[in-house]
């Protein structure tokens, strides 16, 4: 235990120095060239000092965005448009919903796919041709097409984290739903039970593993797709709009602190189902 | 063909097409076993003895002659589930009690909660595991879950019991003892037990009836009635015509893999 929180300490502490260095390196020409526009000659420690508390740094350094952090969580009310509670909340609403809407369609898909062999020779394909499209290029396009018909708001961003979330799910739990033995699947034959009763009490629980792994990858995308999905509606709220307008002004500490948050809801959000995870396999004796 | 034969094989043939060609594994296969019948399947690997086992449950399709399974084809056999299948491994769930797993059929079939809760005290009690219900099977040694899951294969008492080499994977002496409680436990429910195993011993102390196979195409090389009584207690297997019986199991092992 001890072992290893040093071991953790020391891999942050050197992410910690490498970040302050970069910071130093990358800020250092913009203090230097105020200072020769102004006729003045800097030492280097007032270079390091001017390069840690710059306004708009190249790289904000690391205590910066803390204080950032601090400045839009703590210090603002939930309900203005500057706390990043609430840029991240509805971030999260969209992601949540992403994420649930394509969880289900991933394992409904997969268990289609497991029962119709005509479902795996025809759907397959698409479900990973899905993948190669540049979401990029097609989040606008979702948007734009579902506000034609009068969905607008949280939908269309959850339509895009779906999109993103499950394709791990279906891949996974097809892999999962076929995880039983032929042993086992024989057995339920010579029970003569049905594909349902099959799917339910043989199938299903023996994908659980997988299904919890699925999910895991299935979540981190759902939060990509939903700050993607916040890009093209014009910057109005969400993690992924304080990133977009934070690049229009040039606010590289409002970008870094909208990133380190994203990262954040990302890992609480997976370590969420991580434990989820342990609970149920523990209980259902297939972690020991 | 009597009135009491539950199965009856006639010139039963199977041939599995692989990607190195054909593979005869059953040829010119005739069999009765008649009620209350314990017979044995035994020959090394590759004769047949499970693939004719799995023919019985309809797991397998033959390619030529015929089988009835209780006057039925397998397939009729099976849907009436008219057999218990035991597998080499037990095949038990994890995430179910002993209880839980010898439910599963009971589920399947329809029974009642009432029903199942008295049939799974009932076989519980028959494999000795009474008290045990409530365990998960990661919690029971091999011996006892492979008894768990015969129990399973006993629970809506099908007549006929199928078994393939249940004890296959345990030692030698856990293996002793449940031979001896498989014998009370077909004394007692008079079912008839098909029963494949590679142990010549195993074979003779357990059947009524002994069929010995050999490879390549698969096919019966010796049916032996045994002499031996009903009741046998282990020592039995030191007596004169237990031995014969097991010399005559391996003159015609012996027998089949000449022909090679």
């Amino acid at each position: 235990m001890m072992k290893n929180l040093i071991a953790v300490l020391t891999v942050v502490f050197a992410i910690i120095v490498i970040w302050y260095g970069a910071a130093y390196m990358m800020n250092k020409q913009w203090t230097l060239d105020q200072a020769e526009r102004a006729g003045t000659t800097v030492t280097t420690s007032e270079v390091f000092k001017d390069t840690m508390a710059q306004e708009r740094p190249q790289l904000p350094a690391p205590h910066q965005v803390i204080t950032e952090i601090w400045k839009t969580t703590v210090e603002k009310k939930i309900t203005s448009k500057r706390s990043l509670i609430y840029h991240a909340g509805i971030t999260l609403s969209s992601t949540s919903l992403g994420f649930l809407m394509g969880s289900l369609l991933g394992i409904t898909l997969a268990i289609s796919i497991v029962h119709s062999r005509a479902m795996d020779l025809s759907v397959m394909p698409w479900i990973i041709a899905s993948q190669t499209i540049p979401i990029l290029a097609v989040a606008p396009m979702i948007i734009v097409v579902l506000n034609a018909v009068g969905i607008s708001g949280l939908v269309p961003k959850a339509m895009i984290s779906m999109y993103l979330s499950f394709f791990p799910v279906a891949v996974g739990m097809v892999k999962g739903l076929r995880a039983p033995d032929t042993m086992q699947l024989d057995l339920m034959k010579t029970y003569r039970a049905s594909a349902w009763q099959t799917l339910f009490k043989l199938r299903l629980p023996s994908s659980m593993p997988y299904l919890f792994t699925s999910l895991k990858i299935a979540m981190a995308a759902s939060l990509v797709g939903a700050i993607i999905g916040e890009l093209p509606t014009g910057a109005v709220a969400g993690l992924g709009a304080r990133l977009l307008a934070g690049s229009y002004y040039g606010q590289t500490i409002q970008i870094w602190s909208a990133l380190i948050s994203a990262a954040v809801l990302a890992a609480v959000l997976v370590m969420l189902i991580g434990v989820l995870q342990n609970v149920t396999l523990k209980r259902m004796g297939m972690l020991r | 063909m009597s009135d009491n034969s539950v199965i009856h094989a006639e010139k039963l043939n199977l041939v599995f097409q692989t990607n190195d060609g054909s593979v005869h594994a059953l040829k010119d296969i005739d069999l009765t076993i008649n009620k209350g019948d314990f017979v044995s399947f035994i020959g090394p690997s590759g004769c047949g003895k499970t693939t004719f086992l799995r023919v019985i449950a309809d797991l397998e399709q033959p390619t030529g002659g015929t089988i009835s399974v209780n006057g039925m084809t397998p397939q009729q056999a099976r849907e009436a589930r008219a057999y218990g299948y035991v597998f080499q491994a037990s095949g038990l769930y994890p995430w179910r009690t002993i209880a839980g797993n010898i439910k599963l059929p009971l589920e399947i079939m329809g029974y009642s909660m009432e029903e199942q809760n008295k049939r799974v005290e009932q076989v519980l009690e028959l494999v000795e595991l009474s008290g045990f219900g409530k365990k998960y099977p990661w919690q029971l040694s091999g011996g006892m879950q492979q008894r768990a899951s015969i129990a399973r294969a006993l629970s809506f008492d099908a007549d006929i019991l199928l078994m393939d080499e249940p004890f296959g994977a345990l030692d030698e002496i856990v293996r002793d003892h449940l031979n001896e409680q498989l014998l009370a436990l077909w004394a007692r429910t008079e079912k008839t037990i098909g029963f494949v195993t590679h142990s010549i011993p195993e074979a003779v102390y357990l059947s009524t009836k002994i069929v010995v196979m050999s490879p390549r195409p698969g096919r019966i090389a010796d049916v032996i009635e045994s002499p031996l009584p009903k009741e046998r207690p282990l020592e039995i297997r030191d007596s004169k015509e237990f031995l014969e019986v097991a010399a005559r199991v391996r003159d015609g092992l012996r027998a089949g893999h000449l022909d090679d």
